[in-house]
């Protein structure tokens, strides 16, 4: 076990990869010379070189499209988006073209890539910078969607994600990247669709992915105060999406709090939420409760952001609505 | 006067530029340098969350909005564009309502990040932060213009980095097909972030991709303010008479780091940066109004002084505008009716 920030997890899990895997290619904006936005991939241009850490020009669509064609031909490429909101700009090469090219060549067709960078709210960057865009992705057959909360869970699922043979949309969030945590030292990787329990609660589920899992450690905390004592689970991976975990969950607790930081219609929330009722209806002694952002695109003044972002309050409120207390 | 006084000074008068007309051009400099500076002063002191400007881009700005019809023309700004934004009719203080993020922010009521300017008087469209896509916007906008005959031109304004996306691309090949009446400006300071040039195309002028479009293309020293006047009205006054787009190319220093979340020193070696601040057009503008004696120690002190009022009191004016209630935070998502 070795001590890591979420960043350097994230860059030794490049760094092992690279050093075990010559096929696999880094590529972005910025990657090179300046070593990142957000550093992940410091000094390694230097180990590496220009071949294989490639410095793109301001072309998203351009250099996804490329990657698809390297992944394609065997390499394994790691996109690097400033952050997720400029992968709209590549959207048809991600959703027309890496999430189908398995499916429309009847199976022949590797692509093997990763898109990786920082994905929902920061402080003040306003509405094209800090959208939440799991459930998009999400939404579409053919790409694998990951939102690592720990430093541990980082690197093992970017190794999972970089020895995929299909597309992976892997979600970052610049809140994180300085988050510390124990990482295990060996060739470590975790799963897909693999959620785990960040806390062990009986009278409420909260659901989280993501920064949002520990606004709801903090809310269960609270909680705790005052003797509600809440199950956090980390769901890690969006696509797919461990049902099991959290249906186990509530067939223990009864209640379930969905929590994201995306809006309201159409989130992963929703979807979660809906496969609480498929699967565990009869197990429910409350409908299941969402903490979402507001529906708005992010506003930059402060005094308006933090209308639009949850709070641990939020889920705290919720929590008591489960349980008939507010 | 010396006879090479008089051969300068016919450089602006040539242009028919009168002497108020290069003087009030060096004030927009001036001044859209100084609010720069105390925007970085204000960023540090913790009074704004976040910086981008403008220095070293000044003149080329100011002299390709002077030919301009403030009133008529249209103008589709970049983050970069402070100095075209005060020519165009912006005050320091509309830009300081932005960054201070106050609800009296003309641009966007403290909703979009700071450096993305917009004023609907004085018809200057707001800017979005993906890079280019102010582009097609801009076309857009020239289209509406012709197909209505209203005259207007319309000018945008894009890094060069932002030329390897497709909506710039996409956006010349519509203009030139259409004709359409818009300067189509590059503000190429060799450098996107940390990005050189190098890696971002491999031809040496952004200009001479006109060519592949079917429009004329022109590259000027942006420091030489009055030559990127010369090409800008050139291009203006080809789009006054029906004569389509023109791509135009400002060799420009850019004299900071890209934002205040960048430091340059990360990637730009000492000698890199003194070499770009010989290319100050503050300085090289200010040389030759001195040369042709425009501006003497007395006058740049004046000029100085009502530069630095005006930033005070701008400051002071912006500061104790109110924030944006909390309760309006999700309004203008849709039509609100009027
Ligand atoms: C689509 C998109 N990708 C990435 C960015 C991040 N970004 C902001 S400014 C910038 C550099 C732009 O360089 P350039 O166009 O040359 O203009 P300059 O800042 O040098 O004036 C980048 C990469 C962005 N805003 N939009």
């Amino acid at each position: 076990m070795a001590e890591l920030t979420y960043r350097d997890a994230l860059r030794s899990a490049l760094i092992e990869e690279m050093d075990h895997d010559r096929r696999v290619v880094l590529i972005g904006e910025d990657i090179g010379v300046y070593q990142g936005t957000f550093r992940v991939t410091a000094d390694l241009l230097k180990r590496y070189g220009p071949g294989r850490v490639i410095d793109t020009p301001i072309s998203e669509l351009g250099f996804v499209g490329a990657a698809i064609g390297m992944a394609m031909l065997g390499l394994r490429p790691v996109v690097e988006v400033m952050t997720w909101n400029f992968s709209l700009l590549a959207m048809d090469q991600i959703v027309n073209n890496a999430a189908k090219l398995r499916y429309f060549s009847g199976g022949q067709v590797n692509v093997p890539m990763v898109i990786r960078g920082p994905n929902g709210a920061g402080v003040q960057l306003s509405a094209q910078h800090s959208q939440s865009l799991e459930a998009t992705y999400a939404h579409f057959p053919g790409l694998y969607v990951v939102a690592p909360a720990t430093p541990a869970e980082a690197k093992g699922l970017l190794r999972t994600a970089i020895r995929s043979d299909d597309p992976v949309i892997f979600l970052e969030n610049a809140a994180l990247y300085g988050m510390k945590g124990e990482v295990p030292d060996s060739d470590f990787a975790l799963p897909f669709g693999k959620a785990a329990v960040a806390r062990s609660g009986r009278d409420v589920t909260v659901v989280a992915y993501s920064r949002m899992v520990f606004a709801a450690l903090t809310a269960a905390e609270q909680l705790a105060a005052e003797g509600i004592e809440a199950e956090v689970i980390n769901m890690r991976c969006l696509r797919p999406l461990d049902a099991a975990t959290i249906v186990e969950s509530v067939s223990r607790t009864h209640r379930a709090v969905v929590v994201q930081e995306q809006w309201k219609p159409f989130g992963a929330a929703a979807e979660i939420a809906m496969r609480i009722y498929e699967d565990a209806f009869d197990q429910l002694d409350a409908p299941v409760e969402r903490v979402t952002g507001a529906d708005v695109p992010m506003p930059y003044a402060r005094t308006l952001e933090v209308r639009a972002v949850p709070h641990e309050a939020d889920i705290v409120a919720a929590v008591k609505k489960t349980l008939g207390k507010d | 006067m010396s006879a090479e006084a008089k051969t300068v000074q016919a450089r602006h008068r040539v242009l028919g530029l009168s002497d108020q007309d290069v003087l009030e051009m060096y004030y927009y400099v001036a001044l859209a340098r100084a609010l720069d500076e105390r925007m970085w002063v204000l960023q540090r002191a913790g009074k704004a969350m976040f910086v981008i400007s403008g220095a070293g881009h000044e003149g080329c700005q100011v002299a390709a909005m002077w030919p301009m019809d403030k009133k008529l023309d249209w103008f589709v700004p970049y983050y970069r564009s402070v100095a075209a934004c005060l020519v165009k009719g912006m005050t320091a203080t509309d830009m300081l309502l932005g960054l201070f993020a106050r609800a009296t922010d003309p641009s966007s009521g403290g909703r979009q990040m700071p450096g993305h300017y917009g004023h609907p008087r004085f018809k200057i469209l707001s800017t979005s932060s993906p890079v280019g896509t102010q582009y097609p916007h801009a076309v857009g906008i020239a289209y509406a213009s012709r197909l209505r005959r209203t005259g207007e031109v319309t000018m945008v304004s894009i890094g060069e980095g932002g030329t390897s996306q497709g909506d710039w691309h996409e956006a010349l090949n519509f203009a030139a097909i259409h004709k359409c009446p818009v300067l189509l400006i590059v503000e190429n300071n060799e450098l996107a972030i940390s990005v050189p040039l190098r890696k971002q195309m491999a031809v040496s002028s952004v200009a001479v991709r006109a060519a592949g479009y079917g429009m004329p293309g022109v590259t000027a020293d942006g420091s030489d303010v009055l030559e990127c006047f010369r090409v800008t009205r050139e291009a203006y006054d080809r789009a006054k008479r029906g004569e389509g787009p023109t791509l135009i190319e400002f060799a420009v220093p850019r004299l900071g780091s890209h934002s205040s979340d960048d430091q340059q020193e990360r990637y730009r070696s000492r000698e890199e940066l003194e070499q770009v601040r010989k290319r100050d057009p503050l300085l090289t503008f200010r040389a030759y109004l001195e040369r042709v004696g425009l501006l003497t120690q007395g006058t740049l002190q004046d000029m100085t002084d009502r530069v630095r009022r005006e930033i005070d009191l701008s400051t002071d004016e912006a500061d104790r505008a109110p924030l944006p209630q909390p309760d309006t935070a999700t309004r203008h998502v849709f039509y609100e009716g009027e």
